[in-house]
């Protein structure tokens, strides 16, 4: 009677050996946000995103890698992709940044597009830090990659926010911060059109699609536009 | 009545089976795309010079007694990996966020894994064995 049972127990006993869900022990500490520019890629319009509304993203002035002074002004009109990192983070940065480095360069001689790194410990990742950083990570000087220094870690997280990019000082987290490896795509009026995860490549491809849907529609729009206008 | 759908189940059950060895077989790999393959790159090219290559590494063919340990602890300041310089913070596996702990076979299947693939080599020792794998660790007072 009881070898009616033998198969049974045998596939309970085989449950143990699937590959199952892929743990996640990559050292990566996440914090992970809803990506709702997903599945989104047949549109020709991208949304607009922000937990406020419609609303930009509020002016700021911060010096790059050059000791250049990259603010909301500077970038009117251009098109550009935003993450939170630091110099040191051993867990999730690398990853962030060498897929970031897959659309910077295809997209490093366009003058219609900039990348802005934030970091997310100023008081370590100095100017000549940060130069080194980019150099380390192949990004020439003078390139449209800018790496910025913030004030203060307080202020890092309030920037990491309005960019719908989550980070926090966390004593647990590898490198003391956990942070979201979140992309965001920001249109020329400093509009969030697009969020990404940034250490998924399906999500890079994402962006490297709905980029250029940005750049055709920031062409199509009037030249005389005031740079608020309500399209 | 019972017995019916029970043929059903065995074949289920014998085609379930081989995930169960091919998954040993290629545990190296699948290590090395769970736990390195991030940062070191799918096919152990690094990034750029901040994170040195596996592929082709002489810092591997110089260091065989101490990956073991490397794998576990991880490596903190300045490295010269195939004449360029690196300076980042590498965690062990025993600092992921889930302390997942690589036993002394894990590694040993990891590292030779590493070392048959890429332009590496294994050690002077040949191919690793478990309680090579397991000496090493001892040496930095791990087990």
């Amino acid at each position: 009677m009881f070898l009616k049972y033998l198969p049974l127990a045998g596939l309970l006993a085989l449950a143990g050996c699937g590959t199952g869900p892929a743990a996640d022990d990559t050292g990566i500490t996440a914090i992970t946000t809803d990506m709702s520019a997903e599945g989104d890629s047949a549109a020709t319009t991208l949304p607009y995103l922000g937990a406020e509304g419609r609303k930009p993203v509020p002016a700021f002035s911060l010096p790059d890698q050059d000791g250049k002074v990259v603010s909301d002004k500077s970038l009117a009109g251009k098109v550009y992709v935003t993450n939170f990192f630091f110099a040191t983070c051993p867990g999730i940065c690398p990853k962030m940044q060498s897929e970031l480095l897959k659309v910077y360069k295809q997209y490093q001689a366009d003058p219609r597009v900039v990348f802005l790194s934030f970091t997310i410990d100023p008081e370590h990742d100095t100017q000549p830090v940060l130069a080194d950083y980019a150099r380390r990570l192949g990004v020439a000087p003078g390139t449209n990659w800018r790496f910025l220094h913030t004030p203060d870690r307080p202020a890092a997280y309030k920037l990491a926010s309005n960019y719908l990019a989550a980070a926090q000082t966390d004593t647990q987290a590898p490198g003391g911060i956990a942070h979201s490896g979140a992309l965001a795509l920001v249109d020329d009026q400093g509009f969030v059109r697009g969020t990404y995860d940034g250490l998924n490549p399906q999500q890079t491809a994402l962006l490297l699609r709905q980029l250029p849907l940005l750049l055709k529609e920031v062409k199509a729009r009037p030249a005389a536009a005031p740079a608020t206008a309500a399209r | 009545m019972l017995f019916r759908p029970l043929p059903g189940l065995l074949a289920l059950a014998l085609l379930a089976l081989p995930s169960c060895f091919t998954n040993k077989q290629n545990q190296g790999e699948r290590l090395y795309g769970q736990h390195c393959a991030s940062c070191h790159g799918e096919q152990g090219e690094g990034i750029g010079q901040l994170i040195p290559p596996l592929a082709g590494s002489d810092y591997l063919a110089r260091h065989p007694g101490q990956l073991a340990c490397i794998v576990r602890q991880g490596l903190k300041g300045p490295i010269t990996v195939n004449g360029v310089g690196y300076n980042q913070l590498m965690l062990g596996v025993q600092d992921t966020t889930t302390h997942h702990q690589l036993s002394p076979a894990q590694i040993t299947n990891l590292l030779n894994f590493l070392e048959s693939h890429w332009g590496n080599h294994p050690g002077p020792a040949g191919v690793r064995t478990i309680a090579g794998t397991e000496a090493e660790l001892r040496a930095c007072g791990e087990r």
